[in-house]
C-alpha cells in the first residue's frame, strides 16, 4: 500500500527546472533521468539524478547510501580486534589494504611496533591488492565503454592467480581478515613466495600485453581522451587523492609523503598526469601497477626470516591507552584513513572512516556537466568506488 | 501483359509477407497459450501499479517518457532525406552505365561525374555550414 | 495415388535441391491442379526460408555465446546437453514462458505492433536473395532495391518500440538508433550502387552471374571483391552494416552500460525475443547481401570447388561473415554516439561517393589497351581511393585532438 501511494506523488528532484535550457525553439525538452540504483554500470547500488539536454548532461545528483551498513557504529559497539573482518567488507576488492589502515591506526594507538617481516608481507600483500585493484579497475572502465567483457575476463584472469595467493595466505580470498595490530595472522605458508614471484613476473607480460591491444586502441582513446577533466586545483580543494589525483597532476602520494611501514626502502616512482582526464586516469594506473611491480620484485627478494607478530600485542583483553591516533595508507583509491579515539575501555570510543571512494566521487558532477550521457558512465568507471566502502 | 507479368513477380512476396506476419503473431500467441500452461501453477501476470510503471532504474520516473527532442536528430533526418534522394537518382544512371559505355562512354562518365560533383558541393556546403557537427 | 505422386515429387524436390538441379518443384506442382500452382509454388518456395532461417538463428546465437565466451576465456555455455548445444532450444522455451508485461504509461497498441513490424521485413528481404545456382526464392528484377526498400522500414519499428514505451530510456535509444541507421544506410546503399553500376543490372542472380568467371586457370575467381573499388565498396558495405544492424561496436541504441537496453528497455517476454530475433534475421539479410554484391554470392572459389553444391558456399560465405561479426563484437569498444555520426557523414559518405567514382573510371578504363593496362587500372584505382582514405582518416581523428601522450615520474 505503501508503494501505492508513492507512485501517485512523484517528487520532482529539482525545485527549479526549466522546461528547455535556453528559451530557443531548437532545444529539446529537459529530461530528468535517475541513473542507477538498479543501472548495469553504477558499479552496484548507486543513483546519479541526470537532468539531459539531447544527450548532454545538464546537472548531475550522486545519491548514495544504498547499502549503508552502519559500519562505523558497529565498530564503535566490538571490540578492536572484532573490526578487522569488517574492515574487509568496506572495499571488498582490497581486503588487505583495508586491513592493513585499520592496523596502522590501532598500531599507532597503542604503541606497538610490527616486526620487520610482517612490515614486508603487509607491502606485499597491499602491493598485490594495488593490482588487483587497478586490473579490476581497468576491465570495468573497458566494460563501461562497451567492450563487452572481454578485457575484464583477461583482467580477471590475472586477478585470479592473485585471489589464489590470497586465499592460500589467509584462507580467504577476497575477506583476508589477515593483519593483526602489531603484525600478521599467520606466517607465509611454505613455497608461497615463489608462488608470488611466479604471479609477479607474468604481470608485467601481461600488462604490456593489455596495453599493446588497448592503450593505442583509436576508439578507447577517442572516448577517454578530453573527457571528464578534473582540473588539480579542484582536486586539490575537493581532497581529492590516489590515482585521480596524479593523474592531475599533483604529487602527492602518501607512500612517499608518510613513509609509513617501510616504504622508504622501496625504488619506486610516482607516475603522474598532465590533464586530468579519464584516459590519464587509466594510465596513471597502468603505470602505477608497473611500480607496484618493481616494489614487489624488491619484496619478494629481500624479505627476512623472522617472527610476525609484536610481542607486545595480545589478541585478549586489549586495551589501548586513553588517546587518539589518526592511520593513514595510500590505498589503492587513494588516502585510507581511520581516526580512532580511545577511552581506555576495550571498544574504541569514536571509530571514523575516511573512505577515498565517497571522497573522490564527490566531484563527479564537476567532471561530467557538459558532456554526453555515455560519458558519464566512463567518468564514473575512471573514478573507481566501490560501494561497499561509499555507504559504509 | 508485361504488367500482370510484373505482377506476377510479387505473389510469392505476398505469401512470404503473410508467412512472416503469421508466424509473428503466431508465435506471439504461442507464447501465450505456452506461458499461461507453464505458469498455471503460479500466481503471475497479476499487474499491480508499480509493476506497470515505467523501468527507470528503479526510481519513479518524473515527467514524460516521450518529450520534445532535440532539433539536431531532425538536422539527420533531413540530410538523409537529401541524400537519400540522390542515391534513388542514382539507380537508374547506375544500371544503364555499362550498356551506355560502349556507345556514348564519354557522356554517360562525364554526366555521371558532373552529378556527383554537384553532390559533393552540397556535401561540402554541409559541412561548412557545420550540419554535420552533433555536439553544438 | 495422389499420395504416392505427392511424396515421390516432395522426394524429387529435396533431390533435385541437393543436388542443385533447376526445376526442383516441377513433380511436386504436377500434383495439384493448373490453377493452385503459383500460389503452392511460391509456398514451397518461401516456407523454406523461415525454417532455415530460423534454424540458422538459432545455431547463431549458440555459436556467438561460445565464440565470445572463447574471445573472452570462458567456456561459453555448456550446461543444456552436449556442450551446450541445446541451449538455444533452453532459451526458446524460457522466452516462449516469460511474462508479458506491458507498462502502464505506454501505447499499447504500437507497443505491441512495434516487433511484428521489425520481423516481417527482415523476413521479407530473404526473397531476393540467391541462395543456390537454383535457389532463387523471387528471381525480380529490381531486387537489389527491393531489398533496401523493406530494409529501411527496421528504422520505424525501432522508433515504434521507442516511442511507445515512454521510457526515458527508450526513447533515447530510440533516437540514437534511428540517427545511426539513417546515417549508414547511405554509404550502404552507395556502396552497392557500385556493384550495380558494373553490373548493370538490379537483379541479384545477374550480379551473381557476372561474378561467375574466373581467372589465372580457376584459381582466382572473378569476384567484385578483388577489385580496388570493390575491396573499399566491401568493407565500407560491411562497416555500415554493422551498423545497420546495430552490432558491436555500433552498438550505442542498445549500449547496455548506459542505457540500460535502449529501445528494448520494456520489453519482456517473447516480444523481446522476436525483436532479438529480427536483428540476428537482419544481420544475415545484410551479410547475404554482401555475399551477394561482393563475395560472388554462391560461386565457388575455385573453379575445381564448384561440383560443390552451390548453396553450402552462400551459406559458409554467410556463416564467414557472422563469424567475423561475431569476432568485432569480441574486439572492439564502443564508440560515442557523436563520434559514430561523425564517422557515418565526414568519412563514409565522402568516401563511398569517391569509391563511386573510382569504380566508374573503372569500367571507362576497361577498354585500355597499351601493355601493363590491367596494372594500370589497379594502381589508378587503389590510388584513387587510398590516398583520400588517408587524408580523411587524418582529418577525422586530427578534428578528435588525439594525442600521443608521456607521463611525468616524481621520485
Amino acid at each position: 500500500m505503501f508503494m501505492e501511494t508513492a507512485i501517485d506523488t512523484p517528487e520532482s528532484k529539482y525545485e527549479i527546472l526549466p522546461k528547455t535550457l535556453s528559451n530557443g525553439e531548437m532545444d529539446g525538452e529537459l529530461l530528468e533521468v535517475a541513473m542507477g540504483p538498479q543501472h548495469p554500470s553504477t558499479h552496484g547500488v548507486f543513483r546519479m539524478d541526470v537532468v539531459l539536454d539531447g544527450e548532454k548532461v545538464v546537472k548531475l545528483k550522486p545519491v548514495f547510501g544504498y547499502l549503508h551498513r552502519n559500519h562505523e557504529k558497529i565498530a564503535e559497539n566490538t571490540t578492536y580486534l572484532a573490526s578487522m573482518p569488517y574492515t574487509d567488507r568496506l572495499d571488498y576488492l582490497c581486503s588487505m589494504t583495508n586491513n592493513w589502515a585499520y592496523a596502522l591506526s590501532v598500531e599507532k594507538l597503542a604503541g606497538l611496533q610490527p616486526p620487520e617481516r610482517a612490515e614486508y608481507i603487509r607491502i606485499i600483500t597491499g602491493e598485490l591488492t594495488r593490482l588487483v585493484n587497478h586490473t579490476c579497475l581497468v576491465g570495468f572502465l573497458l566494460q563501461d565503454m562497451g567492450a563487452l567483457g572481454t578485457p575484464l575476463m583477461y583482467a580477471f584472469r590475472e586477478r585470479e592467480m592473485i585471489l589464489d595467493l590470497f586465499e592460500s595466505l589467509s584462507g580467504s580470498r577476497m575477506m583476508c581478515n589477515y593483519m593483526r595490530f602489531g603484525g600478521c595472522r599467520v606466517d607465509l605458508p611454505a613455497g608461497w613466495l615463489e608462488q608470488a614471484k611466479r604471479a609477479v613476473d607474468s604481470y608485467s607480460g601481461f600488462l604490456d600485453e593489455f596495453e599493446k591491444l588497448l592503450t593505442e586502441n583509436e576508439i578507447l582513446v577517442a572516448r577517454t581522451q578530453g573527457i571528464g577533466v578534473l582540473p588539480p586545483d579542484l582536486a586539490v580543494n575537493a581532497s581529492i587523492t590516489g590515482p585521480m589525483l596524479r593523474a592531475s597532476g599533483v604529487n602527492y602520494d602518501i607512500r612517499k609523503v608518510d613513509k609509513y611501514g617501510i616504504y622508504d626502502r622501496f625504488e619506486f616512482r610516482v607516475p603522474l598526469g598532465d590533464h586530468g582526464d579519464v584516459y590519464d586516469r587509466y594510465m596513471i594506473r597502468l603505470l602505477e601497477m608497473r611500480e607496484s611491480v618493481k616494489i614487489l620484485n624488491q619484496a619478494l627478494r629481500d624479505i627476512p626470516a623472522g617472527p610476525i607478530v609484536d610481542p607486545k600485542a595480545k589478541l585478549r583483553g586489549f586495551r589501548p591507552k586513553v588517546g587518539e591516533a589518526y592511520g593513514r595508507i595510500e590505498g589503492p583509491k587513494g588516502e585510507l584513513g581511520f581516526y580512532l579515539i580511545s577511552d581506555g575501555t576495550p571498544n574504541p570510543y569514536r571509530y571514523r572512516v575516511r573512505p577515498p571512494s565517497l571522497i573522490n566521487l564527490t566531484v563527479l558532477e564537476d567532471m561530467c556537466l557538459g558532456q554526453d550521457v555515455a560519458d558519464v558512465v566512463i567518468i564514473l568507471g575512471s573514478v573507481d568506488i566501490v560501494l561497499g566502502e561509499v555507504d559504509r | 501483359m508485361v504488367d500482370s507479368q510484373q505482377l506476377r513477380e510479387y505473389v510469392p512476396v505476398l505469401i512470404l509477407a503473410a508467412v512472416a506476419i503469421a508466424f509473428a503473431f503466431g508465435t506471439l500467441a504461442l507464447s501465450v497459450v505456452v506461458g499461461k500452461w507453464a505458469n498455471r501453477s503460479r500466481r503471475t501476470g497479476h499487474s499491480t501499479r508499480v509493476k506497470d510503471i515505467a523501468y527507470e532504474c528503479g526510481m519513479i520516473p518524473v515527467g514524460d517518457g516521450s518529450s520534445r527532442l532535440s532539433v539536431k536528430f531532425y538536422l539527420v533526418a533531413m540530410l538523409f532525406i537529401l541524400f537519400d534522394i540522390e542515391v534513388v537518382f542514382l539507380y537508374p544512371w547506375a544500371v544503364v552505365y555499362k550498356s551506355m559505355l560502349v556507345d556514348h562512354a564519354n557522356l554517360i562518365f562525364g554526366s555521371m561525374l558532373t552529378f556527383l560533383g554537384i553532390l559533393f558541393v552540397g556535401y561540402i556546403y554541409a559541412l561548412k555550414k557545420r550540419a554535420f557537427e552533433w555536439k553544438s | 495415388m495422389i499420395i504416392g505422386e505427392f511424396f515421390r515429387g516432395l522426394f524429387l524436390m529435396i533431390w533435385r535441391v541437393a543436388t542443385d538441379q533447376p526445376e526442383a518443384k516441377a513433380d511436386l506442382l504436377a500434383v495439384f491442379p493448373p490453377s493452385a500452382r503459383p500460389v503452392i509454388s511460391a509456398v514451397l518456395t518461401v516456407s523454406p526460408i523461415i525454417g532455415i532461417f530460423a534454424t540458422l538463428f538459432a545455431l547463431t546465437t549458440l555459436l556467438e555465446r561460445k565464440g565470445l565466451g572463447r574471445i573472452q576465456n570462458r567456456l561459453g555455455p555448456n550446461r543444456v546437453g552436449p556442450f551446450g548445444i541445446l541451449q538455444p532450444v533452453a532459451d526458446g522455451l524460457k522466452m516462449l514462458t516469460k511474462e508479458d508485461i506491458i507498462p502502464r504509461s505506454a501505447d499499447a497498441l504500437v507497443h505491441f505492433l512495434a516487433p511484428v513490424v521489425l520481423a516481417v521485413p527482415t523476413i521479407l528481404a530473404f526473397a531476393v536473395l540467391p541462395y543456390g545456382r537454383n535457389l532463387v526464392p523471387v528471381d525480380m528484377d529490381a531486387g537489389i532495391l527491393f531489398f533496401f526498400a523493406v530494409g529501411a522500414s527496421t528504422e520505424l519499428a525501432i522508433f515504434m518500440a521507442g516511442w511507445s514505451s515512454r521510457n526515458k530510456y527508450s526513447l533515447l535509444g530510440a533516437m540514437r538508433a534511428i540517427a545511426q541507421m539513417i546515417s549508414y544506410e547511405i554509404p550502404l546503399i552507395i556502396s552497392s550502387v557500385s556493384v550495380i553500376m558494373i553490373a548493370g543490372s538490379l537483379s541479384p542472380v545477374e550480379i551473381i552471374a557476372q561474378q561467375g568467371r574466373y581467372l589465372a586457370g580457376g584459381f582466382v575467381p572473378h569476384w567484385f571483391v578483388l577489385t580496388p573499388w570493390g575491396l573499399a565498396g566491401f568493407i565500407m558495405f560491411l562497416i555500415a552494416s554493422l551498423a545497420e544492424s546495430n552490432r558491436s561496436p555500433f552498438d550505442i541504441p542498445e549500449a547496455e552500460s548506459e542505457l540500460i537496453a535502449g529501445h528494448l528497455t520494456e520489453y519482456s517476454g517473447f516480444k523481446y525475443a522476436l525483436f532479438f530475433m529480427a536483428e540476428y534475421f537482419g544481420m544475415f539479410a545484410v551479410s547475404g547481401l554482401a555475399v551477394t554484391l561482393f563475395l560472388g554470392g554462391w560461386h565457388a572459389p575455385f573453379e575445381f570447388l564448384e561440383i560443390v553444391p552451390s548453396y553450402v558456399w552462400f551459406f559458409a560465405k554467410l556463416m564467414g561473415l557472422v563469424c567475423l561479426f561475431i569476432w568485432v563484437r569480441g574486439t572492439v569498444p564502443r564508440l560515442r554516439v557523436d563520434q559514430l555520426l561523425n564517422f557515418a557523414w565526414k568519412f563514409m559518405l565522402p568516401l563511398s561517393l569517391l569509391n563511386l567514382v573510382v569504380a566508374a573510371v573503372w569500367h571507362f578504363t576497361a577498354a585500355w589497351e597499351f601493355p601493363g593496362a590491367g596494372l594500370g587500372r589497379w594502381l589508378l584505382g587503389a590510388v584513387m581511393i587510398g590516398v583520400p582514405y588517408v587524408w580523411l582518416g587524418r582529418a577525422l581523428s586530427g578534428s578528435k585532438k588525439i594525442t600521443q601522450r608521456t607521463y611525468r615520474f616524481a621520485d
